[in-house]
Order: structure tokens, then sequence, then C-alpha cells
């Protein structure tokens, strides 16, 4: 299908100059990414707000359309027609361009994410590298942001963000080196393919811990509850997004929200054994792939809101202290507990 | 210094973060207490104090004789009268204004008032869309009252015994 269009593309108009058949064909997958990714993130915040007040005893929106299902549509239109405004001492350009630092990484990082065994965009062999870095570069939108704002309560946020996020991108990196160790292979493709099997070859079986750590510090990387001291509402405002309007904070709230989409789908591709179905028997093998996917990823999605609608938010000191002084050393103990297991016994994870 | 082993398997295996889930988790499927107010409304109080309203006797005369007790006791200030006499010698207000900006809807006027002629009905749902519109006259008082007055007296009447 995706050959044929390929071929139709770049014969039916092949009098057009090559690099603009390239460029269109390039621009048409990353429409037919990002457009869906951009609907999944709108009703994300659809169920957030219906699941959180389910979870509080009350319905939540259902005003707009149908049981409120045109809510976000209606929060778009809302914040599109809003003004933006820029406050006089801020750095005008970094003001704007941080929302744009802050969406690129977490949009770019679908591209190597393989929803099928085919469905890939990019095939790339360090594609868990690569989702790292720009993961990690998201923080700079959000320092910028705080610090372009010119207000005590976006440096603050913005501080608190960064600082958080570079603790528990480590305890991350060392959850990701045991699934590493395991696969053997950067490739998320190839990590999950590693996983097949039934649920039990998963990884989160024998990486429990890891799996669990990833997690939080997931949760942690995204400035989620209970880890949103960076937001925190009731102390600093709105922390470093504190200044921005209209459609400025939407991209920000956007970027949020397609993050994370993209730390569940990565907690479903390394521990969960990506599109695979649980059992490799009949009525499990008959769900596409892709819907075995998109379910377990919207169940870690939907962990996101059972824990925001559950945990009162943590204290800064108290962040710190689990990052360092215990998901830290949980994963190192693991990473020799799966080097020792893998090296010096008869059942390696793998074969 | 003893290490608690219980407390630090229960603390490792998130037994606090889990019970605090399971919490949650029962409260998603349970019923909602949302009220959908524009449809739905919660039971009222006949002693509930909204607008105001000024009442006729059957026969359609008013009931206020202008004797002020009300403008007196209104802790806001939120009520103005002008009285004058009629031939045959009964007081009438010629002016009964209430700003409703000033108003805080204490009740005193109706329980000042020796011939229930100011009362305040059941009605919260109204709005002004200029802030002139804020005063209420007597002419407007007692339309309300007109068209109310079924409600209005069996509320009143619902009440009595427990003003003996």
């Amino acid at each position: 299908m995706v050959d044929w269009l390929h071929n139709w593309l770049f014969t039916t108009f092949d009098f057009f100059p090559e690099w603009l058949l390239i460029l269109t064909w390039t621009l048409w997958k990353i429409i037919i990414i990002v457009a869906p990714l951009m609907v999944a993130v709108a009703y994300f915040t659809y169920a957030e707000r219906k699941l959180i007040g389910y979870m509080q005893d009350r319905v939540g929106p259902n005003r707009v359309g149908p049981k409120g299902w045109l809510q976000p549509i209606a929060d778009a239109v809302k914040l599109m027609f809003k003004e933006i405004i820029i406050p006089s001492k801020s750095n005008k350009y970094l003001f704007l361009g941080a929302p744009l630092l802050s969406i690129g990484p977490a949009l770019a990082a679908w591209a190597v994410m393989p929803f099928t065994d085919t469905l890939v965009l990019a095939n790339i062999d360090a594609s868990l590298l690569f989702v790292l870095a720009l993961t990690s570069t998201g923080v700079y939108g959000i320092i910028i942001a705080g610090w372009a704002s010119n207000s005590k309560y976006a440096f603050l946020g913005a501080l608190r963000s960064a600082a958080q996020i570079i603790s528990y991108e480590i305890a991350m990196g060392f959850a990701l080196v045991g699934v590493l160790m395991v696969a053997g292979s950067l490739n998320l493709r190839e990590i999950v393919l590693a996983q097949a099997g039934g649920f039990w070859n998963w990884y989160w079986v024998p990486l429990f811990p890891l799996f669990v750590v990833y997690f939080i510090s997931g949760v942690a990387e995204t400035n989620r509850a209970p880890f949103d001291v960076a937001e925190g509402e009731s102390e600093i405002v709105a922390g470093f997004h504190v200044e921005y309007s209209g459609m400025t904070f939407a991209v920000f709230f956007l970027a949020e929200y397609a993050n994370m989409l993209l730390i569940a789908a990565l907690t479903t591709l390394l521990f969960l054994g990506g599109w695979q179905p649980p059992f490799n028997f009949a009525p499990f093998t008959m769900i596409p792939a892709f819907f075995w996917f998109a379910g377990k990823t919207a169940f870690m999605a939907f962990l996101f809101l059972w824990f925001r609608a559950t945990f009162p938010r943590y204290r800064y000191d108290q962040i710190m202290r689990l990052g360092w002084k215990i998901l830290i050393p949980v994963t190192l103990i693991w990473i020799a507990v799966i080097g020792i297991v893998r090296f010096y016994t008869p059942f390696g994870f793998m074969g | 210094m003893g290490i608690d082993i219980k407390r630090f398997i229960d603390t490792f295996t998130l037994l606090d973060l889990r019970r605090g889930m399971g919490v949650t988790g029962r409260h998603l499927f349970k019923k909602k207490f949302t009220i959908m107010y524009p449809e739905e409304k919660t039971p009222k109080s006949v002693r509930f104090r909204g607008l105001h309203a000024q009442r006729r006797y059957e026969d359609g005369t008013e009931r206020c004789i202008a004797c002020k007790l009300c403008e007196a006791v209104c802790p806001a200030l939120a009520i103005t009268i002008e009285s004058n006499e009629l031939p045959n010698g009964e007081r009438r207000t010629e002016r009964y204004d209430i700003d409703l900006f000033k108003c805080i809807y204490c009740g005193f006027c109706e329980e000042a008032c020796p011939v229930d002629a100011i009362v305040l009905t059941g009605i919260l749902e109204y709005h002004m869309e200029d802030p002139a519109e804020r005063v209420i006259d007597k002419q407007q008082l007692l339309a309300i009252g007109d068209e109310h007055e079924a409600t209005i007296a069996a509320d009143r009447k619902q009440d009595i015994p427990y003003h003996r």
C-alpha cells in the first residue's frame, strides 16, 4: 500500500522536479502521523477531564455536543481566538520560540515509533537513543519559557522542572540500560521483536522493577501529577507557562499531552511487547497488531490520569530524594542482577 | 537502630500508593452526585429568600400601608420609601424602590412587615443586563407579586405552624 502510493506519486507527477516529490512525500508521511496524534491528544484531554470527574463522583464535561464529545474542539477554537499576550519585559523571540521548542521534540520522537511490525516512519538503528535524546530536549522549551517570561513564578517553575527532568533522566536511562542488556538492540522494532511470544515473554516480567521505575520517571519527566511542581497551581500559579495565553499556551498544553502519550507508547514498546498480542492463538491474533499497540498505550495513558486523580503533589525535596536515593539505586541493583543472570546462570533472558 | 522489615516491604511494593489508587478506582464506578442544573433542580425550602415581591389582598388593594418598618429595619439600606395619604385617609407608598445590589437577602423586611406586604419569593434565576435595572420599583414588585401570588401564599401557609 505504502509502496504503491509512493510509486504512484513518483510516476504520475514525474514532470515535477524530484526534490519537490520527495518533499511532498515526506510531508504526507508527517501529516499522516501528526494529524491522528493531535486528535488523540485532544481527546486525551477530554478523557482526562471525564475520568478525573468520574473518580471524584462528578460527570465531567457533558454540554458541548453529545456527552461532551465536542468539548476538545470547543477548547481548541477558544484558545485559537484568544489574544497572545506578550509581557512587555519579556524576551519576545525566546518567548514565542519556547512553545515550539517544547512541541517539536514531542512530535519528532514519534518518527521512530514502530506502530506495527512494518508501520514505522524511520526504522533507524539507534531509535531508542533518538527518543531518549529528544525527550530530554523538551526541557529546553520549559527553561526558555521560564526565563523569557521574566516572571518569578515562571522562573521558579522552569528551575524546578529542569532539576527534576535532569534527575529523573538518569533513572530513566538506567532503566533503559536494563532493556538494552536483555534485548541486545537499540532499535525499538527489534526490542519489540525480542519480546515475541505470550505476555510472559514481555520484559515487564523479568524487568519488573525497571518497568515501575521507568514509568515513574516517565511521569516525572512529563511534569505530571504527582510530580507537577513545575506547574504547581497552588504554589507558583502555573509555573513556567504562567505568562502564556491563547495559542502559545495551547502549544505547551499539546506538548505536555503528546509527551504523556509518547511515554505511554514507549513503555508499551519496551516493556509490554509493543504490537504483540498477549497470547499467540486464535481470538487474540485476529485483532490487528496496531490495535494491540494502541490498546496498551491507552492503558498506560490511563494510568497517568489515574495517578493525577489519586496522588497529592510531592514536595520538591521529596522528588529529589525519590529520584536520586531510591530510583537510581534500584535500577543499578537490578542492572547488576540482570548482568549476573545473563552471564553466570543457564537461563539468560535471550537466546 | 533496627530496620522495620514490614514497612520496608510495604514501601517498596508501593502499598500505600496501591491503596490510594484502589479508592479512586472504586469511585470511578460509583454513582455520581452531579445534578444537571437547568434540567434538574434540588428541592428548595419554603423559606427560601430570593427575589422580592409585593402582595395584594384578594380584592386587589395593595397590602402595603407605608409604615416604613422595612425601610427602618433594612440593614443594607436597600429600601427607599416615599408615601402620601389617599383622599379616604389611607396611607399608601408613592415610591417603593429596592436596590437589588445593596440587598443582602436577610429577610428582615418580610419579618418586620405587619401586613405581609413585602415578601421574599423563591425566585432565584433572574438577571439584569444594565446596572440601572438593579433598582426595582413598586410597579415591578407588585407585578412579581401578582404573577407568583399562588406560590407565595402556598409557601407562607406551609410555614405558618412554625411561626406560633
